[in-house]
């Protein structure tokens, strides 16, 4: 492995507003009366309900089960009593089913884990069960369960923990690695041990010099690598960042173990550091609340459920209405319609954009300006393909390998012509998997 | 307005919240910026020619872009369609258009070049980014069929005397051979007769310069067009210094510069990737040649960009490159 990070071809950057929230520590959010928990916070199958109605549960005590591998368990944020189980506003505008804990006040621990403190001469599938049973998914954004990426169907050499951040706006890993760099460090070491490997790396963008120095001092103990990354959207995006430190290139609709590599959220290493040596579930994280409207932006540590609107009044409520709320960054975040939304083990950031930030834009005709191209980190023809989606013509995006594309938006970032280029292949990747699955029951 | 809670603190509201697809911001580029820049770019070309042919020139310049935006709306309102001035495209097509005149060049020209550009070139095709052709180009080169001996008496040059407009004609600096042939000094400030945007190489340097440093246009296209036609004018010259002028001459006089820097460049009618620009411009630069040293005109930038422009299309589908980790589906596949 080289020493310098490979540069992926392409990349923008765009104004990345960190500074709103860059230098706020991380605040323990006060405890609510109320916490409203969705139920499906993974990617893969929903978890299974373990409560009803009028149930008492203690702070960490299991609500739903894993259903299947590719699932996990959901703990209750607090102690009190379920007082509904109902649905609430989902983060994608559809209503989801949720679990309405009222909280006692006393925030008392049902432990459900004994700390595994040994866990160096730990067997590596009690680790990894241990990671299962937190419920731990991946807290970048995606939400896919942490324990599912530890166990590879193929050789891996590779652990690669994401710090990249490479969102605008968002500062909740920043201040993570800053504040908890021997937890980030302690979660690496368990995870490379649960993938039998003696090394990891932390890939961290430049732009936040004072945590690799937070981490790089801390490192050594267990020899995990920090490894400074240049400033280029979308660094943070799985297949660049092992481009970028392992110099592979995922194959197209693979994963990251079809070339050896491993790769999680510095959040989720924290979460896994704290399951295994704490006994801890997976019940919180910390989000960035941030925004040019809001009074005091910054980062707060909530438990799963706090609805949004609680945290923007900790964030002092807003100057002005914004034009979007969104729950992620900019780049790649759901733009929201409701302040009901709860905090979810993916939500890195509640980030409210103001009008002169999102203005309305007239799609025009494409003067083929090159710029989407230029700046693709997939290396396809956002353009052409946007044009063949235009016309309907899906085989031709096909053709094109739209499939490939990650979403990330830059290209709709760039575009002077305002295309919703971005939309345009969320939609033929829709329809040719739809297209793909009719074909094949027949 | 904010809803107002307990503790006077305001939290949006959530009906006036607007939900789109990602991504929620932009970098604010636009078609009237890029558009705008072009023109600022053509500005130390369009002073020059002020400078050398008089009012002579700005009337062909106000009458060509006032000409083609005018055409534009007409056809905008017949259509149906909406407004599209702003966007800056015509009156940039109009100032190009201008450029590749003569300071000599009637008014009815002019507008005639006009209507050929914008309704011709663009509008017939369905406006902005439809064209397969550069407007400015199918103009010019519609005029030069149709009026060559027009299109051809050039306007000797009154460094200064912005109201000499004495018609005095003379050769353009490539059809001219033994006497009168310019010094490259001429050449490069633009004392010499031509179109106006054909003369001057110091100002279209600059612009040319200013576009690449604002990445308005692919480097690819003037280094390939420009060098192909320096590198075959070189061997030629070389080999019988009789049947050509030594590659300097060529890349100073007639249109190259301004082709390969505002024409070629031109976003809708050269290729999108890196490679079909490189590829482009090689093309241009090789039948520009072509036509120069054994062809019937003296000059052959344009017909060279427009046969391109017809390339294109081809150039863009056969270099698009592997997208990231497609070799690895191949190996394992």
């Amino acid at each position: 492995m080289s020493n310098k990070p490979r540069k992926f071809k392409g990349g923008i950057h765009p104004y990345d507003s960190k500074a709103l929230s860059a230098a706020k520590a991380v605040v323990n959010a006060p405890l609510l009366d109320k916490y409203t928990v969705i139920v499906h916070q993974n990617i893969g199958a929903p978890p299974e309900l373990l409560v009803k109605k009028g149930d008492a549960v203690k702070k960490g005590a299991l609500l739903a089960k894993a259903a299947g591998f590719v699932s996990v368990p959901l703990h209750a944020p607090t102690s009190g009593t379920v007082t509904a189980i109902d649905k609430c506003a989902g983060p994608t505008g559809i209503s989801v089913p949720s679990i309405e804990i009222t909280a006692d006040g006393e925030d008392e621990w049902g432990f459900p884990f004994e700390p595994i403190a040994d866990w160096q001469s730990a067997e590596p599938a009690d680790l990894k069960q241990r990671v299962w049973d937190a419920g731990i998914v991946g807290m970048g954004g995606a939400g896919f369960p942490a324990h599912v990426k530890l166990s590879p169907q193929k050789p891996v050499d590779t652990l690669i923990l994401n710090g990249a951040e490479c969102e605008p706006y968002l500062t909740a890993d920043h201040r993570l690695m800053l504040e908890q760099a021997e937890e980030v460090v302690l979660g690496a070491a368990i995870l490379a041990r649960i993938l039998g490997l003696e090394a990891a790396i932390i890939g961290v963008e430049n732009n936040k010099p004072d945590a690799i120095e937070a981490l790089s001092k801390v490192a050594g103990k267990y020899n995990i690598k920090v490894q400074g990354l240049p400033v280029n959207y979308p660094q943070g995006a799985e297949k660049q960042l092992i481009y970028a430190l392992a110099g592979r290139e995922v194959p197209i609709g693979g994963l990251p173990m079809d070339v050896g590599c491993v790769v999680q959220n510095v959040a989720s290493a924290v979460a896994v550091a704290d399951a295994v040596v704490k006994g801890l579930p997976s019940i919180e994280r910390i989000t960035t609340v941030t925004g040019e409207p809001l009074v005091n932006p910054g980062n707060w540590r909530f438990r799963l459920g706090t609805p949004i609107s609680k945290a923007i009044e900790l964030a002092g409520g807003v100057k002005v209405q914004p034009a979007k709320l969104l729950l992620g960054g900019p780049m790649m975040g759901f733009a929201q319609s409701s302040l009901d939304v709860t905090v979810m083990k993916n939500t890195s950031g509640i980030l409210l954009i103001p009008a002169e930030e999102v203005s309305q834009y007239t799609s025009e005709p494409c003067i083929r300006c090159g710029r989407c191209v230029e700046c693709c980190p997939m290396g396809i023809l956002p353009a052409t393909i946007s044009q063949a989606v235009e016309n309907e013509r899906f085989d031709l995006a096909a053709q094109l390998n739209v499939l490939a594309c990650i979403e990330c938006g830059s290209c709709s970032y760039v575009c002077p012509s305002h295309r919703p280029l971005n939309q345009h292949f969320k939609r033929a990747k829709a329809e040719i998997m739809a297209a793909r699955r009719k074909e094949q029951k027949k | 307005m904010p809803e107002e809670t307990t503790a006077s603190i305001q939290l949006p509201d959530a009906k006036k919240l607007v939900v789109s697809n990602s991504p929620h911001i932009r970098g604010g580029e636009t078609i009237s910026n890029i558009m705008g820049h072009v023109l600022i770019a053509l500005a130390p070309a369009a002073a020059a020619a002020l400078f050398f042919f008089g009012l002579a020139a700005l009337e062909v310049m106000v009458l060509c872009t006032v000409g083609c935006v005018a055409v534009e709306e007409i056809w905008n309102k017949c259509a149906g369609r909406k407004p599209t001035w702003k966007d800056g495209s015509a009156a940039l097509t109009g100032l190009l258009l201008a450029m590749n005149l003569s300071a000599g060049a009637p008014w009815w020209i002019c507008l005639l070049g006009a209507l050929l550009a914008i309704g011709l070139g663009k509008q017939i095709f369905g406006g902005l980014g439809f064209n397969p052709f550069n407007p400015a180009l199918v103009a010019r080169v519609a005029l030069l069929i149709g009026f060559p001996q027009l299109m051809t008496s050039w306007v000797v040059p009154q460094a200064g005397k912005f109201m000499a407009c004495d018609a005095l004609t003379g050769a353009t600096p490539l059809g001219a051979s033994g006497a009168a042939v310019s010094s490259i000094h001429n050449l490069f400030i633009g004392n010499v007769g031509g179109c106006l945007g054909e003369t001057s190489a110091v100002a279209l340097i600059i612009g040319g310069i200013y576009l690449l440093m604002k990445k308005l246009i692919k480097w690819q296209v003037p280094a390939a067009f420009i060098g192909t036609v320096a590198l075959i004018s070189a061997v030629v010259h070389f080999f019988n210094p009789e049947m050509t002028q030594p590659p300097l001459y060529h890349i100073l006089a007639g249109g190259l510069l301004i082709g390969a820097f505002f024409m070629a460049t031109d976003m809708v009618t050269s290729p999108m990737t890196a490679n079909g620009a490189l590829i482009f411009g090689f093309g241009c630069g090789l039948i520009t040649s072509v036509i120069r040293i054994w062809g019937g005109y003296p000059e052959g930038v344009s017909f060279s960009i427009l046969f391109m422009n017809a390339l294109t299309p081809l150039i863009d589908r056969s270099t698009i490159g592997k997208p990231f980790g497609y070799i690895r589906v191949k190996k394992e596949g």
